[in-house]
């Protein structure tokens, strides 16, 4: 019994082994069949996104013979864990979306190649939606997002507050003085900040404030040091005004993310962005402002750069890979991401026949705010560590600690790891 | 009578107390169970109610606009039935044969007797003390250079490269550091005579592993089988870095697709709520034996 198990075992690995040894290497590569251009989006469970995409590549397919685009599409919150381990293992797509600050890290890591797309298609597009390392362009996007302050008219006159402008923003003391009435006129918390939110949103959020206040992530000169820019007297006078608002109570962070709070009139600002326009839209009416952010002394400002698409550096069919690329940023297809996604077109004309964003479009004053006040995160490789080390320190200041030596600490973390990596080139 | 009297008293006492034990009980299943109610309640409410809801008793009650378009809406936007199919086809695969290569393993180093097996037990245990994210990365690497066959245009071929594939889920989490170390410490609480009546009887090793060791060992085969089930069920870093093709995506990869811009909580509960059940349905069918087997094995969960 025990022998015949045994001669079984024997033969089988034997046969394993000659079948191995006797078959031939299979044929399609990593690379796909000849022609074939892999694309991978961050879009999965988006289907309004994903209705798009599919368009373009059905366009783009039909419209010549010589290429033809395979989409991949994976969730959001594990995309970058996909590309970084394609990556280790030599198996990148040809086309790879990515969040704008990301892409100097990928271009520096080497995943990607120059974009290569003709200059005056480049210059057509808002400048937060290209994406520039070291003066080469790797990334361009369908579109931007913007933020702004969403207020009830109605609340706000009710309360004797003026209403802000883009040519007329609030200043910092009209704005404490209108959360101040606000408090006291029935909102125990009158501002919504956003701060129960976690990740990078800490830096797009609360970075375009500080560099309104005089500060910065880093020096954008030489982009070698946070020193002075992060820890310097504008960045501390900044941070003590961020922790007073939560001392003060006039924001907190209890949450829930997103907006239900001013959908349902339990704050009466609130920071956040177009994404969640159209709801407040439904909820509020035409007694909905979309208001600019607060001149912290140095001129409001927000974040740009949002989703951007780009060629990995070892993309065996580039060529493809910029024709279709080239093929995809026609203002039809702009136009409907910025609609089905409410999302400000990277283009004017594009802009122009959108829904929302038109000159007679309900969130059209997005698209302003964006064209005037957007300001990208600085293009650095090391921005994934100064984006943490941004929000472990903004949220420590929340929390009530001290606000020179948490700002010094974190500049000293993000100075390390910029020496640690030879300054990333620069 | 007086005896009769005091004993009455005590009944009534001891029947007090039992009262008193059940009410804690009672209130500490509820407490246990409020996450879950709340999965349920709120993937029936729209988003909006959900977070207004929050903070209150509402959150527990199935009150405001209810209805299965969260359902419907998960549908919509996953699919839902493939990934419960690969994770199921993945869990049972990684416990099964994780079951038959631990137990194998435990019982060489429990039962056999050959030269450096305390190293590698203690090579074994050495592996718990890794967190797997730190190995991720280059395992990644590595499964993308291993060979493997291919069946296309009729024949069998070969290509190198794992992913994108079940074998990848599967074949890297049937060996596993802990089931060893607890199959070799049960197989060793067997008394060795057993295995030396066997032996002058003329059964080899296999016939001992297989129709003495594993028959003795029910609580270790289904304390192994719990603690392997849930972590295999609820994989994600590593399907994350190794699936591409959405086929394949296990249900934990697909909780992501709900977290968008705007999450719609709703469906996330929904969701939940689906790939929570089969979970629930296992637990309650097994309820009795897992009981008793983390008991009789000794473990905790």
């Amino acid at each position: 019994m025990k022998r015949k198990s045994l001669s079984i075992i024997v033969a089988a690995g034997l046969s394993a082994a000659l079948a191995l040894g006797g078959c031939a290497r299979a044929s399609q590569d990593s690379a796909g069949a000849p022609g074939e251009i892999t694309m991978w989006t961050h879009s999965a469970g988006n289907p309004g996104e994903l209705a798009v995409y599919k368009q373009i590549i059905a366009d783009f397919n039909a419209s010549q013979h010589q290429y033809k685009i395979v989409q991949q599409n994976f969730p959001q919150g594990s995309y970058n864990d996909a590309i970084t381990a394609a990556a280790a293992a030599h198996k990148l797509p040809c086309l790879l979306d990515m969040d704008g600050p990301v892409m100097p890290n990928w271009a520096w890591a080497g995943y990607l190649q120059p974009l290569g797309l003709p200059d005056s298609l480049i210059n057509s597009l808002l400048p937060t939606t290209v994406g520039r390392y070291r003066n080469t362009v790797y990334s361009a996007g369908y579109w931007d997002a913007a933020l702004s302050i969403f207020a009830r008219r109605s609340v706000l006159d009710k309360n004797n507050i003026r209403i802000p402008t883009v040519d007329k923003p609030w200043t910092l003391d009209e704005f404490d003085a209108a959360v101040t009435t606000l408090k006291a006129n029935g909102y125990a918390t009158p501002l919504d900040l956003g701060a129960a939110d976690t990740g990078e949103w800490w830096s797009y959020a609360y970075s375009p404030m500080l560099q309104s206040a005089g500060g910065d992530l880093i020096n954008r000169g030489t982009m070698k040091s946070a020193d002075g820019a992060l820890n310097g007297p504008d960045a501390v006078t900044f941070f003590t005004w961020f922790q007073q608002a939560f001392t003060n109570k006039w924001a907190d962070n209890s949450g829930p993310v997103g907006n239900q709070r001013f959908i349902d009139n339990k704050v009466a600002l609130s920071y956040t962005g177009v994404w969640n326009a159209k709801d407040a839209l439904a909820a509020v009416g035409g007694d909905l402002l979309i208001l600019p952010p607060v001149d912290f002394g140095k001129g409001p400002k927000i974040g740009g750069g949002s989703w951007q698409w780009g060629i990995s550096a070892g993309c065996p069919n580039a060529d493809g890979a910029r024709a279709y690329l080239k093929f995809s940023f026609q203002d039809s297809y702009l136009t409907a991401f910025a609609d089905s996604q409410v999302v400000i077109p990277s283009t004017a004309s594009a802009a122009a026949a959108s829904k929302y964003f038109s000159d007679t479009g309900a969130l059209h004053q997005f698209a302003v705010l964006s064209q005037k006040f957007a300001l990208a995160r600085p293009a650095t490789p090391g921005y994934p560590v100064i984006s943490s080390t941004f929000e472990k320190a903004a949220k420590d200041i929340m929390n009530g600690a001290e606000v020179k030596s948490t700002l010094d600490t974190a500049v000293q973390a993000i100075d390390t790891d910029i020496k640690s990596q030879n300054n990333y080139g620069f | 009578m007086a005896a009769h009297v005091v004993e009455a008293g005590e009944r009534v006492l001891r029947r007090r107390r039992r009262v008193w034990i059940y009410l804690v009980l009672v209130g500490l299943a509820v407490f246990f169970l409020f996450p879950l109610v709340f999965m349920f309640v709120s993937s029936l409410k729209p988003d909006g109610q959900i977070l207004s809801d929050l903070g209150g008793w509402r959150a527990f009650l199935p009150l405001g606009d209810i209805s299965l378009r969260n359902y419907a809406g998960v549908f919509d936007r996953v699919p839902v039935g493939r990934f419960l199919l690969n994770s199921v086809i993945v869990t049972v695969a990684i416990v099964g044969a994780g079951l038959v290569v631990n137990s194998m393993a435990g019982f060489a180093i429990s039962r056999l007797r050959w030269t450096g097996r305390g190293v590698v037990l203690s090579v074994v245990i050495a592996t718990l003390i890794v967190p797997f994210e730190t190995i991720a990365v280059p395992m990644v690497y590595w499964v993308s250079q291993l060979p493997t066959l291919v069946f296309q245009h009729g024949q069998v071929e070969y290509d190198f490269g794992w992913l994108d594939s079940y074998q990848v889920q599967i074949i890297p989490f049937i060996a596993n550091g802990f089931s060893i170390f607890l199959f070799a410490q049960y197989f060793s609480t067997i008394p060795t005579a057993i295995d030396e009546a066997a032996r002058i009887d003329g059964a080899g090793w296999f016939t001992i592993y297989r129709r003495i060791a594993v028959p003795l060992s029910g609580p270790a085969f289904a304390t192994v089988a719990i603690l392997t089930f849930l972590p295999a069920w609820n994989q994600y870093l590593w399907p994350s870095m190794v699936v591409q093709d959405e086929n394949l995506r296990p249900v934990m990869v697909g909780m992501q697709y709900f977290f968008q811009d705007n999450t719609a909580w709703g469906e996330v509960m929904a969701y939940t709520s689906m790939i929570t059940l089969p979970v629930l349905v296992v637990f309650l069918a097994f309820q009795r034996a897992f009981v008793s087997s983390v008991a009789a094995s000794g473990v905790k969960g």
